[in-house]
């Protein structure tokens, strides 16, 4: 059984398509992070899901109920805005108990209910400063409190780390899913920052220009991205056109690979993460066991400390590695050297559309 | 809470009672007035509904055009003396420490809102022989004896000046709070002196604030009904002191009406002339 | 710096022009004897006990006050709910009704006051006193349209959505999250048609020039029979009074952004 269900969201302003038909089937607890780049989408849809924007097509469904025409306020679930919206004019406590209060809950539960929830949040001892008292990150558990206070079927979060530092934000991602394990609610989270999608998500679904391109696990989303632009958009890799030759064999700049899964004949694009790719000192031309190695120069190399990238002329296509400093090849830059792909690293990807 | 174009009568009703009241109390009596213009005239009564042009031919009177040109012209002057102080007095009132520019700015409001009435009796007093200025110039050794300035051109200019100052400062502000004070700055740093970085950065990119304005406070001076009765003499009478003395005194509201008509349209045209202007500075 | 001292000089300048006249007013308010002479002679303050204890300008400082008390409550009353329905909908059509709110203040005002003659007369009810609450209250609603156009649209719609996803409907968020932010643009909408309409003169005098008198109205009468210290002092009390709303509209309001400038902290 899934929990939530979206089947075919469409939003349209005018002649422009903000979110696609959009379908998805999220199941009870999951963690999920809407993935991509600003204007993809993403805010739209979740938007849609908490009622904020009314889709122009498809349908929204919660435990098999339809909620497409429900209003925001009868939906019952848990939102962080971007700006975190907490209410000016309020404490830090008054705010978390904002939902209790508009249902006529007694002072003294909403103070109790209040106390609990910054508990929860970890920043007890607050409740009677106002919220331009607060720090970003007080703030940012304060807005998370309130979004909880009602302990909703849907927790929604829209960029809600963007404005803290990039130090706060690793500790409060990491927070945020262990707060979200312990509660097991159903979660989901809009970021442009893949490392926050890989750090907190159980599924990450990856948007571009409206369309959803692929809803999988961090490792599946990194390892077997579904098509070119996940493979760029998640993490750093090397983009190959490639044109099958024979069964089993490509043709790419530089030289011919062996590959499995590819397809019997046409073109195709093939994606390496740079720490795939390995670096041999001298130039292979692929003979003698050497398999899928391909020539080239080294046109620069740097050392960024955990590691070395080297950034390689392969027939005038620049190809990225890195490796670990302790097993750094003995290059130097200008120096001819080859670079292997290994057949199982290689992931085949349908070839690039012009858009 | 989606932000969409309501649609049940329960969404449409909070507009109803500001809809009913403008449309009651402010176009329909508008409306009667327009109306009114062109009724007939019951001499020494009301009016009663006809369709006449007669209140309008009154017009082409060389009375009438005198009246106007007289009002056009003492708005136009006022526009531009008012306009000529205020811009560079907001100018540097913008870059004031917070606290003297609020400061400034409820002494300007004060006025602005003072009734002219009060602003009449006030500079007529400052011009006055017995309590005016003109002891003060004979205390200095400037003048002989004390003198009456009032009722003259020049005390109902200054009125209409001083009148018109808080209002033009207050059109100004908002314009020049947001110029943006780093094209001064450039100007400086290419070796412009203040003076001369006024007048060749500043005035020039707020052209159009400056046309708008000037429209706005002469629409702003046209309006002026008591300070030519309190400060001027009778031939320095605008139109606005003849409606009212048509409507009120000789009971004549046809003829009223047609002149406040007129000046409707002179206003509505002059104002649809600011906007323009003040538009196209912001494409700009 | 010598420019430095010249803008110094020119401001002050302006700031002596622009007092002066009232400067003169308060010094003759305070003549012992009942003339017009300045610098004053003797000390008096009679002429501001006469204010209250004379029947004619209590009435009419009463009369002046329950006016702007009532219409700029019914200004308020009127502007509030089209402001909060043009912010609250998209209802581009509704903007005829915002331009119709700020028509009558651009107008030279002796037109409005024209149309309030005619219509007043038109219906029977010329003359009656609460005819000029409702032509002030339709005279000055520009002044809460705007202050109010200018508090909601200060209002963060995120507070809004954030509040009905906590289950807040519409009503339940005007209550209690959007009328708490723009009560100071109620307040100061409120306070500039309260001062501007006990400063009014020629919309009052068309509509009950002839069965009321507002303090304006008293004052004008008053100069055409000669002069009176009473005057003067009344005009000082109405300048204080005036001053004073609009001080405590800048100590609790943001004035300069109220007209129109950027607040610096957006």
């Amino acid at each position: 059984m899934s929990a939530l269900v979206l089947d075919g969201l469409t939003k349209r302003y005018g002649s422009t398509v903000a979110v696609h038909g959009a379908s998805l089937r999220i199941p009870h607890g999951q963690f999920v992070c809407l993935l991509g780049p600003s204007g993809c989408g993403k805010t739209t849809l979740l938007r849609m899901i908490a009622g904020l924007e009314e889709p122009s097509g498809g349908r929204l469904l919660i435990d098999d109920r339809d909620i497409t025409d429900t209003p925001a306020h009868t939906r019952e679930f848990g939102m962080v805005f971007q700006s975190l919206a907490l209410f000016p004019h309020l404490t830090a406590g008054e705010n978390i108990a904002y939902p209790l209060r508009i249902r006529g809950v007694s002072r003294a539960d909403q103070r109790r209910r209040a106390e609990e929830l910054l508990e929860l949040v970890r920043l007890p001892g607050v409740a009677d400063r106002p919220v331009s008292k607060l720090s970003g990150g007080q703030r940012q558990r304060v807005a998370i409190a309130r979004a909880l206070a009602l302990s909703p079927k849907l927790f929604l979060l829209d960029e809600p780390l963007s404005a803290l530092d990039a130090k706060l934000r690793e500790a409060m991602q990491i927070e945020l899913k262990q707060l979200q394990r312990r509660l097991g609610i159903t979660t989901i989270v809009v970021t442009h920052d893949q490392r926050e999608a890989m750090t907190m998500a159980d599924l990450v679904v990856v948007m571009s220009q409206g369309r959803i391109h692929q809803a999988a696990s961090p490792m599946e989303v990194y390892r077997q991205p579904a098509d070119a632009f996940v493979a760029d958009f998640i993490g750093l890799t090397n983009l190959l056109d490639g044109q099958v030759v024979q069964p089993g064999t490509v043709q790419v700049p530089g030289g011919a690979l062996s590959l499995p899964n590819l397809p019997p004949s046409g073109r195709v694009l093939l994606s390496i993460r740079p720490e795939e790719v390995i670096v041999h000192p001298t130039s292979g031309d692929g003979s003698n066991g050497s398999l899928n190695r391909l020539p080239g120069t080294l046109s620069f190399m740097r050392d960024l400390g955990s590691s070395v990238e080297f950034r390689i002329d392969v027939a005038g296509k620049e190809i990225i590695a890195l490796s670990r400093p302790q097993d750094r090849p003995p290059v130097e830059p200008g120096g001819a050297l080859s670079v292997e792909l290994p057949p199982g690293s290689c992931v085949v990807l349908p070839p690039m559309v012009a858009s | 809470m989606i932000r969409r174009a309501p649609r049940t009568f329960a969404e449409h009703s909070p507009i109803l009672f500001p809809a009913l009241m403008l449309v009651v109390f402010f176009v329909i009596p508008f409306s009667l007035m327009i109306a009114v213009s062109v009724f007939r005239r019951v001499p020494g009564g009301f009016y009663e509904p006809d369709f006449v042009f007669s209140n309008y031919e009154r017009f082409l009177t060389t009375f009438f055009g005198g009246v106007m040109s007289f009002s056009l012209g003492l708005a136009g002057l006022v526009a531009a003396v008012a306009v000529g102080i205020a811009f560079p007095f907001t100018y540097r009132l913008v870059r004031l420490p917070r606290p003297n520019q609020i400061r400034w700015l409820v002494f300007l409001l004060s006025i602005l809102s003072l009734s002219e009435v009060i602003i009449g009796f006030a500079w007529s007093t400052l011009l006055s022989r017995t309590a005016g200025i003109t002891n003060l110039f004979v205390a200095l050794g400037l003048m002989a004896e004390p003198q009456s300035l009032s009722p003259s051109f020049g005390a109902l200019l200054a009125g209409l000046v001083y009148q018109a100052f808080p209002y033009t400062v207050l059109v100004l502000y908002p314009a020049l709070a947001r110029f943006d004070p780093y094209l001064v700055e450039a100007a400086r740093t290419l070796g412009a002196s203040p003076l001369r970085a006024f007048f060749t950065v500043v005035v020039p990119a707020l052209r159009n604030t400056i046309v708008a304005t000037t429209i706005m406070v002469f629409v702003f001076a046209l309006g002026s009904y008591l300070l030519p009765q309190l400060l001027g003499r009778p031939q320095h009478w605008t139109l606005s002191v003849l409606i009212t003395d048509q409507a009120i005194y000789q009971s004549n509201m046809p003829f009223a009406a047609a002149m406040a008509v007129f000046l409707v349209l002179v206003s509505l045209a002059l104002v649809g002339l600011a906007l323009l202007a003040g538009r196209r500075e912001e494409v700009a | 710096m010598p420019w430095r001292k010249l803008n110094t000089v020119v401001a002050s300048l302006i700031a002596l022009v622009l007092s002066a006249p009232l400067m003169v007013v308060a010094g003759v308010s305070v003549n012992a004897k009942k003339s017009l002479t300045f610098p004053p002679q003797g000390f008096s303050l009679a002429w501001y006990a006469e204010v209250f204890t004379d029947p004619g300008w209590r009435g009419a400082l009463i009369a002046s006050l329950v006016v702007a008390t009532l219409s700029a409550a019914l200004a308020v009353v009127i502007a509030f709910p089209l402001a909060w329905f043009l912010w609250r909908w998209r209802a581009p059509w509704a903007r005829a009704f915002e331009i119709l709110g700020m028509t009558p203040f651009i107008l030279p005002p002796v037109i409005t006051a024209l149309g309030f003659l005619s219509f007043w007369a038109a219906v029977g009810e010329y003359g009656s006193p609460w005819t000029v609450v409702v032509s002030h209250a339709v005279f000055f609603v520009t002044l809460p349209l705007v202050t109010l156009s200018l508090g909601f649209g200060a209002v963060d719609r995120a507070y809004v959505e954030a509040a009905a996803t906590m289950g807040a409907d519409d009503r339940t968020v005007l209550r209690t999250i959007v009328m708490p932010l723009v009560r100071p643009y109620v307040i100061s909408g409120f306070a500039f048609a309260f001062v501007l309409s006990l400063n009014e003169y020629i919309v009052a005098y068309m509509v009950v020039g002839f069965t009321m008198e507002t303090l304006p109205i008293k004052i004008f009468n008053a100069l055409r029979y000669g002069y009176t210290p009473t005057m003067a002092a009344v005009t000082v009390l109405f300048v204080s009074l005036t001053a004073l709303v609009f001080g405590l509209i800048a100590f609790f309001g943001d004035l300069p952004r109220l007209l129109g400038a950027w607040a610096k902290h957006d």
